[in-house]
């Protein structure tokens, strides 16, 4: 069987596509379902969450620094520093200790 | 109105360059795997561009490296990207109901964790002008990450490639946490699934799930728990959004 980079590429692309597209375009009303409302409701919260923790230590060097990279993030963010500013201090955060680490 | 479309736009932009650096590292080190299995700068732009997600294209390298057939390939982008469509419905509620269909698909086709993230942040209806600021400002970035690694390789010092690679983190705690701070149950969810997270990295079997499917199955049960023990009221929505 002929292996072709693009086609491999363009199933991907469509499936992720359709993925993507599809609920967005079928729904279009307003959910009155309180179930699904209230599960909606909470997906962002708990997928960024999950996303967030343990992955954010197993991205840089040494764990330590990811740890309070994260550590350090929550409270800037509970403090009421903005996206940008809690993005660079987490960066700030683990090129300082793995200097001090490594 | 042109000045508030305007405004969300260079505002989608702003918000769109931590995501950008972010993707720009993590597409770095991509790029080296796309390279592993053969790519050029070309397919490895052109494929980022077009799937934009880090789980999704590491599963497309390794397939290409490992020859399998087209149709698996559809398989495990299905699984390793079904999170999107999650995130699509939840977006859905969103819309303008008058939102018209090219809006849907665009916006659609921009679906990415990060995208989603800020975009869900804002109150009010989503403005499409905010998200393709984002779109713009992020995607060629991470589309540019993957080319470089391609090319250039470990040609990045790998303390800067790692302190790069938590500003996504740092990003999407800063989206949690306001609202956690101003309703009890977002927090007490973002607690669960911090830990919940962890403990199925640790847990035999469970971890040897992927992260794409562990996030789908955490997704679901968590929010779906809480939804029941804890049903948001209509008002609570619209105020929050």
């Amino acid at each position: 069987m002929q292996h072709n980079v693009y086609i491999y590429i363009f199933v991907a692309f469509l499936v992720s596509f359709l993925v993507r597209v599809l609920p967005l375009t079928l729904i279009r009303k307003p959910i009155k379902n309180e179930f699904i409302r209230s599960f909606l409701y909470y997906v962002p919260y708990v997928t960024l969450s999950v996303m967030t923790f343990p992955a954010i230590i197993s991205v840089t060097q040494s764990p330590v620094a990811g740890f309070v990279a994260f550590v350090v993030s929550i409270v800037a963010s509970l403090l009421g520093a903005k996206l940008f500013s809690v993005a660079c201090i987490s960066c700030i955060t683990v090129l300082i200790l793995e200097y001090i680490i490594i | 109105m042109m000045e508030k479309k305007k405004c969300d736009f260079m505002e989608g932009l702003r918000d769109g360059l931590p995501i950008g650096l972010g993707y720009f590292a993590v597409a770095f080190s991509l790029g080296i795997t796309a390279r592993n299995a053969g790519l050029n700068s070309f397919e490895g732009f052109l494929s980022s561009i077009l799937n934009h997600a880090s789980a999704g294209e590491y599963a497309l390298y390794s397939s290409i490296q490992a020859m399998e057939a087209y149709i698996e390939v559809a398989i495990i982008t299905l699984v390793v990207n079904a999170r999107y469509s999650l995130m699509s419905c939840s977006l859905s509620q969103r819309f303008n109901p008058n939102q018209s269909f090219f809006h849907r698909i665009l916006m659609g086709f921009g679906i990415t964790d990060e995208i989603f993230g800020i975009a869900i942040a804002r109150p009010g209806y989503l403005s499409p002008s905010y998200y393709y600021g984002a779109m713009i400002m992020s995607i060629p970035l991470w589309g540019l990450g993957n080319a470089l690694g391609i090319w250039a390789g470990n040609l990045f010092p790998a303390n800067v490639v790692s302190a790069l690679s938590v500003a996504l983190y740092g990003m999407f705690v800063a989206i949690i946490i306001p609202p956690a701070k101003k309703d009890k149950i977002i927090a007490l969810a973002i607690v669960v699934s911090f830990a919940l997270s962890y403990l199925c990295t640790q847990i035999p079997f469970v971890k040897e799930l992927t992260d794409g499917t562990r996030m789908i199955i955490l997704t679901v049960l968590i929010s779906s728990a809480i939804a029941i023990l804890k049903p948001v009221k209509e008002e609570t929505i619209n105020s929050e959004a």
